[in-house]
C-alpha cells in the first residue's frame, strides 16, 4: 500500500501551519506522523453508515448569544503591553509579502524552583491553590509551559482562578506541565520534566505534571488541571492524588489555554474526594464566557450511584499485574461497601485513542494558530517537538482530501463511542476501570516513540470525547511503592453521585493518605 | 485554438460584497464596534485580541440583522445553521482563523431585482472582520502596522451567482444592496470608511473554466470601470486566442486599470471545521415569522408606489436613495391628493427635491399646501397688475430709459420690482406682457 504521507506532503502541510521545519525535522516527522496515520488505520473498518458525526458534547444545547451591549476594552497601553514590537499605537509585524526568516531561538533559561521542577512561578507566599501554567492569571507569566509563551505576563485572569482568588483562595504557584497540554508524562514541557515525587527517576504523569506533584507532596491543598484525553487522571493516578475531571462544559475554559476545544475540562486535585469536592463546588458555574457551560441538564440532580459496571475492555490481561492486582482489591471493597457490581463492554471504546489522536490535534492546530509572535508571545519558531508534531498531525488530517477520512470519519466514530456509553448508564450508574495499564515509567523511555506514548492514554480518551466526569483517586501501591489509581466514570452531569462513591470508598481505604517518603 | 469561436461570449460576472453591520457591539465580545477613526488598539478585549484562552459568544442582534437582510433578498432561511473555523495566516487576522459560516449560511438563495431582470443570490453569511493594516518602512524595513480595533466587528457577506451581464447592471445591484441594507438601518454601507466593499468575479463565460478577482473596488463607480476594464482586456486575449488566467487582481484607481496582485498564496486550503466554541443555532419557524414581521418596506415597495403615481423614473431613483425621503415623499403626495385631487405628484416631487427638504424634520403637508396657497393667491387681475406695474415704471426711471434705448434686459429690473411690491404674487406671464405693452 502507497505512504499516506511523504516528506513533500510534510513541507506542504508544515506550510499551511506556518511552521518551519529543519530537513532532519521533515524526515523525522515523515516517519512519525507515517506511523501514527497507519494506526489511524483501524478506524476504516468501522461501519458509520447513517451515524451523525459530533463535534460538540453539550447535551444538545443551542443558541447561546450575547446580548448587543457595549463593555470595556483595554485600553491601547495594555493592549500592546506584551508585544515584542511596537510602534506609536501599532503592533507591528513583519511586512505581509517579506520573506519568511527563521530566526534563532533563544530560550530562556528558567532557574529550577523546587527539587520536582513543578513550580514554574511562585506567585504569593501565602497563596493556597497551585494552577497549570495553561491557566490565565493576571499581572503573572503564564507560559503553557512552552517557550514560545517565555516571559508572557497574562492581560487577564481565566473564570476559575477569578473564581477561586474571590473565594480568599489565593494563587501560590504557576504549575509546570507538558507544554499546552500535550503529552501524557509531564516529559513535553519546554521547561524539563516534572519528576515524580514518588521516585524522581520517574515520570510524575502528564499533562497536569506539576500540580499531581505538588499536591502529593502537600505543598498546597488544591490545584488546577486540565483534563483534554486524560490529562488530569494520570498524573493524579501516577502520584496518589485524588482529582475530578467535571463533565465537558462542567468548569468554564474561558481563560485557559485552548488545547482541544470540544473536549478541554479545566480539572482539579486534592489530597481527598471531600476537600477536593468543596472546592469543586466553588467553580462549578454556569460562565457568561464560556457558551458551553450552559447546558439545561446540569441542573437535575444526580440520582446517585447502587450499581457499577467494569469496563471489560479496560480491566483485561494487557494490564500490568500489580495494576490488576490493587484495582481488583478496589472492586472488592466497594462489593464489601454494598454496591452492586457487574462487567460492561464498551466495543467501540478502544477505538478512543485513535478518534481522539485525530480530533484533539485538529482542534490543537487550529488553536495554536494564535501564536504568531505579534501580539503577544515569540513566533512559531519557538514551538517544542510535540507541539509541532500535533499541529502537523491535525493540520493534516483536516486538510483538503484528507478530512473526510479522519476529521469526519473521528467524529462519526465519536458518537459510537458516546452511544457505547450511553447504552451502559442504562445498565448500571457508574464505570470503574483503572487510569493506565502502566506504572509510573523512566524519564525518557519513551520518548522516542511518540506512538507509545499516545496509547498511554487508552483508558482515557474515549471518556474525554464522551464528555462524562471522572473522579480518579488512589487504589493501592505496587510492590515498589509506586502509587496505583483507578477511576470512576459516570453518566454527564453525576458528579455529586461521583463524589459519594468516592468519598465513600476513601472512608474505607488510607491509600490517599500517603505522603512520598513519608509513607512507611 | 480559437476560444472566440468555441462558445458563445457573453460578460459573466458575480459579486462579493462585504458589510459591516452597525451594531454597537462586536460579533463576538463587548468591545465597541464604532471603530472607525478611533485611537489604535484602543478597542480590543481578549476575544477580538486573540489572547490565550479567550472564547467568542456571538452577539444576536448580528445574526437577526443577517437574517432579516437575507429574508429582504428572498433567501431561504436554514432553520439549522452555526459558525465554523476559516483557517489563513495574516498579521491582522489574529486567531490565525477567522470565525465564519461554511456550509450551513444563515441564508441561501434568494434574488434581488435589477430593472427587469432578477439577479440569483448563492448566499448570506455572517462573520467577524479582521484588523487593519498598514504598510510602512521602519529603518528601511518594510513592516505592517496592526491596529486591532476593526477585529471581529460583524461583517455580512453576499455572493450573488453569475448572472449579471454588464458593468452597469453590477453597479445597479450594489447600489440596490446597499439600499436594501439602509432601508434595514443595518449598516451605513460606507465605501469610503470600509463599512461596505466590493469584490468582482469577471470572466467572459463559465465554461470557459477560468475566472478573475477583481478586489479593491471602493466605489461604485471603481466597480462599473473595472468590469469594463476586465471585460475588455479578456476579450483582447480571447480574440488572440490567448485564455486569460484564473487571478486576483486589484483596480489602480490613478491609471484606471486592473493589475495582477501576484500575492504569492501558499494555497487556499482553509481548513474549514465546526467552531467548537459556540453552540449550533437552531431557528423555530415562529421565531424567524416573528422576526420576519419586524421587515420595513423595502425600496421595491415604495418604488412600486411611485410609480402608480405616475412619478417619473429620473425621481424615483433620487427619492428611493433615503428611506426617509420615500416615506416622506409617498406620505406628501397622499396628502396633495386629499387636498386637491388635480395636483400632480410630479409638482410636488419636484418641489421636495428642489427644495432639499431634509425629509426627517419635514411636515407632511406642508410642501402641498405651500403649493396650493401660491396657486390660489396669484395676482391675476389686469387692472390689479397695471397698477403694480405703473408703480414699478415710477421707481425705475433708469431702467424705462435704458429699456427704451435698446437694452432689452433692464425689463427684468422692472419685474423685479413688480414681484417685490407684490411679495411674489404677480403673475410673471401676464405681468411681463404688461410691461411690454406698456413699454411700447
Amino acid at each position: 500500500m502507497a505512504k499516506t504521507i511523504n516528506e513533500e506532503k510534510v513541507r506542504h502541510i508544515a506550510n499551511l501551519a506556518r511552521l518551519s521545519l529543519s530537513d532532519k525535522e521533515v524526515k523525522l516527522f515523515t516517519k512519525q506522523l507515517g506511523a501514527v496515520l497507519e494506526y489511524f488505520e483501524k478506524l476504516d473498518e468501522v461501519d458509520t453508515e447513517g451515524i451523525e458525526p459530533t463535534y460538540q458534547v453539550i447535551d444538545g444545547l443551542e443558541n447561546v448569544f450575547r446580548e448587543d451591549k457595549v463593555g470595556k476594552s483595554f485600553s491601547s497601553k495594555k493592549a500592546l503591553s506584551q508585544a515584542k514590537k511596537i510602534n506609536g499605537d501599532y503592533f507591528v509585524a513583519d511586512h505581509v509579502f517579506s520573506k519568511k526568516t527563521s530566526k534563532d531561538r533563544k530560550n530562556i533559561d528558567r532557574k529550577k524552583i523546587d527539587e520536582y521542577n513543578a513550580i514554574l512561578t511562585e506567585v504569593y507566599e501565602k497563596g493556597t491553590v497551585g494552577h497549570k501554567d495553561l491557566f490565565m492569571t493576571e499581572d503573572v507569566e503564564t507560559t503553557a509551559a512552552s517557550h514560545v509563551l517565555d516571559g508572557y505576563i497574562a492581560h487577564y485572569s481565566s473564570t476559575v482562578v477569578e473564581l477561586l482568588e474571590k473565594a480568599g483562595h489565593k494563587t501560590r504557584y504557576k504549575l509546570n506541565n507538558d507544554a499546552w497540554g500535550h503529552g501524557a508524562s509531564g516529559e513535553n514541557s519546554d521547561y524539563g520534566p516534572t519528576l515524580n515525587p514518588w521516585d524522581k527517576k520517574l515520570v510524575a504523569g502528564g499533562s497536569s505534571s506539576g500540580s499531581a506533584a505538588v499536591v502529593s507532596t502537600g505543598q498546597v491543598e488544591v490545584a488546577t488541571g486540565t483534563d483534554t484525553g486524560g490529562s488530569i487522571r494520570l498524573p493524579a493516578s501516577f502520584c496518589n492524588v485524588t482529582s475530578i475531571k467535571p463533565s465537558y462544559g462542567g468548569l468554564s475554559r474561558y481563560g485557559v489555554i485552548a488545547f482541544g476545544s470540544s473536549l478541554d475540562c479545566p480539572s482539579l486535585m486534592s489530597s481527598s474526594a471531600k476537600t477536593l469536592r468543596k472546592y469543586f463546588n466553588k467553580v462549578f458555574i454556569k460562565d457568561n464566557f464560556d457558551s458551553n457551560t450552559k447546558s439545561k441538564k446540569r441542573d437535575i440532580k444526580a440520582k446517585g450511584v447502587k450499581k457499577i459496571g467494569i469496563i471489560k475492555e479496560f480491566a483485561g490481561k494487557g494490564n500490568d499485574p500489580e495494576i490488576q492486582r490493587t484495582f481488583k482489591e478496589a472492586v472488592k471493597l466497594i462489593i464489601n461497601a454494598g454496591y452492586k457490581v457487574e462487567e460492561i463492554s464498551l466495543p467501540n471504546a478502544e477505538l478512543g485513542v485513535a478518534v481522539y489522536y485525530i480530533i484533539a490535534p485538529v482542534e490543537t492546530s487550529s488553536n495554536l494558530a494564535r501564536y504568531d509572535g505579534v501580539r503577544f508571545g515569540n513566533g512559531r519558531e519557538y514551538f517544542g517537538a510535540e507541539a509541532k508534531r500535533r499541529i502537523m498531525l491535525g493540520t493534516f488530517t483536516s486538510s483538503e482530501g484528507y478530512a473526510d477520512k479522519y476529521y469526519d470519519k473521528a467524529a462519526r466514530v465519536r458518537t459510537l463511542i458516546i452511544n457505547d456509553f450511553k447504552r451502559s448508564f442504562e445498565k448500571v450508574d457508574a464505570l470503574i476501570s483503572p487510569v493506565s495499564s502502566i506504572l509510573p515509567f523512566k524519564i525518557g523511555q519513551m520518548s522516542k516513540n511518540p506512538l507509545q506514548l499516545y496509547l498511554v492514554d487508552l483508558y482515557l480518551s474515549a471518556i474525554s470525547l464522551s464528555g462524562l466526569p471522572t473522579i480518579a483517586l488512589p487504589g493501592g501501591f505496587s510492590k515498589e511503592n509506586l502509587p496505583i489509581g483507578f477511576q470512576i466514570v459516570g453518566p454527564r452531569w453525576s458528579e455529586d453521585s461521583l463524589f459519594d462513591l468516592a468519598e465513600k470508598y476513601q472512608s474505607l481505604t488510607e491509600w490517599h493518605k500517603r505522603l512520598p517518603n513519608n509513607s512507611g | 485554438m480559437d476560444i472566440s469561436k468555441k462558445t458563445k461570449l457573453k460578460p459573466t460576472i458575480g459579486l462579493e460584497i462585504h458589510i459591516e453591520l452597525r451594531t454597537k457591539s462586536k460579533m463576538f465580545c463587548a468591545c465597541s464596534a464604532d471603530h472607525f477613526g478611533k485611537k489604535a488598539n484602543s478597542l480590543t478585549c481578549p476575544v477580538c485580541l486573540g489572547l490565550p484562552g479567550a472564547l467568542p459568544v456571538p452577539n444576536k442582534k448580528a445574526i437577526e440583522w443577517t437574517i432579516l437582510f437575507g429574508k429582504a433578498l428572498n433567501s431561504r432561511i436554514n432553520h439549522y445553521s452555526k459558525f465554523d473555523r476559516k483557517h489563513y495566516f495574516y498579521p491582522d487576522l489574529p486567531k490565525g482563523y477567522q470565525i465564519s459560516q461554511y456550509d450551513i449560511p444563515f441564508c441561501e438563495g434568494g434574488y434581488v431585482k435589477v430593472g427587469d431582470k432578477n439577479i440569483n443570490i448563492t448566499r448570506v453569511h455572517l462573520e467577524e472582520d479582521t484588523g487593519k493594516l498598514q504598510h510602512k518602512k521602519i529603518k528601511d524595513k518594510e513592516v505592517s502596522l496592526v491596529d486591532f480595533n476593526r477585529s471581529g466587528v460583524p461583517l455580512m457577506e453576499i455572493v450573488t451567482e453569475p448572472d449579471i451581464e454588464s458593468a452597469d447592471q453590477a453597479k445597479q445591484f450594489a447600489k440596490k444592496i446597499r439600499r436594501i441594507a439602509r432601508y434595514l438601518d443595518i449598516s451605513d454601507c460606507d465605501m469610503e470608511k470600509g463599512s461596505m466593499r466590493l469584490e468582482a468575479n469577471v470572466s467572459w463565460g463559465i465554461d470557459l473554466g477560468y475566472k478573475v478577482e477583481v478586489k479593491n473596488l471602493n466605489s461604485f463607480n471603481y466597480l462599473k470601470k473595472a468590469i469594463e476594464y476586465e471585460l475588455e482586456r479578456q476579450n483582447k486575449l480571447i480574440a488572440k486566442g490567448e485564455m486569460p488566467i484564473q487571478e486576483t487582481r486589484g483596480w489602480d484607481e490613478n491609471k484606471n486599470i486592473t493589475v495582477s496582485q501576484r500575492v504569492k498564496e501558499t494555497s487556499a486550503d482553509y481548513r474549514y471545521f465546526p467552531e467548537p466554541d459556540i453552540p449550533p443555532i437552531h431557528f423555530t419557524k415562529t421565531y424567524i415569522e416573528e422576526l420576519s414581521a419586524k421587515m420595513p418596506n423595502l425600496p421595491d415597495d415604495y418604488e412600486n408606489i411611485l410609480i402608480e403615481f405616475n412619478v417619473p423614473e429620473q425621481f424615483i431613483d433620487i427619492i428611493l436613495e433615503d428611506i426617509h425621503l420615500a416615506e416622506y415623499t409617498i406620505k406628501e403626495i397622499k396628502y396633495s391628493k386629499k387636498q386637491n385631487e388635480k395636483l400632480s405628484p410630479q409638482v410636488i416631487v419636484e418641489e421636495i427635491i428642489n427644495k432639499k427638504l431634509q425629509p426627517q424634520k419635514a411636515i407632511v403637508g406642508k410642501v402641498t399646501k405651500d403649493i396650493l396657497s401660491k396657486k390660489q393667491s396669484i395676482i391675476k387681475n389686469e387692472g390689479e397688475l397695471e397698477d403694480l406695474v405703473e408703480k414699478a415704471i415710477q421707481q425705475n426711471k433708469k431702467a424705462v430709459s435704458d429699456y427704451k434705448s435698446g437694452k432689452i434686459q433692464a425689463i427684468s429690473a422692472l419685474m423685479g420690482t413688480v414681484m417685490a411690491i407684490s411679495k411674489g404674487k404677480a403673475d410673471p406671464k401676464k405681468t411681463i406682457q404688461l410691461l411690454k405693452d406698456r413699454l411700447k
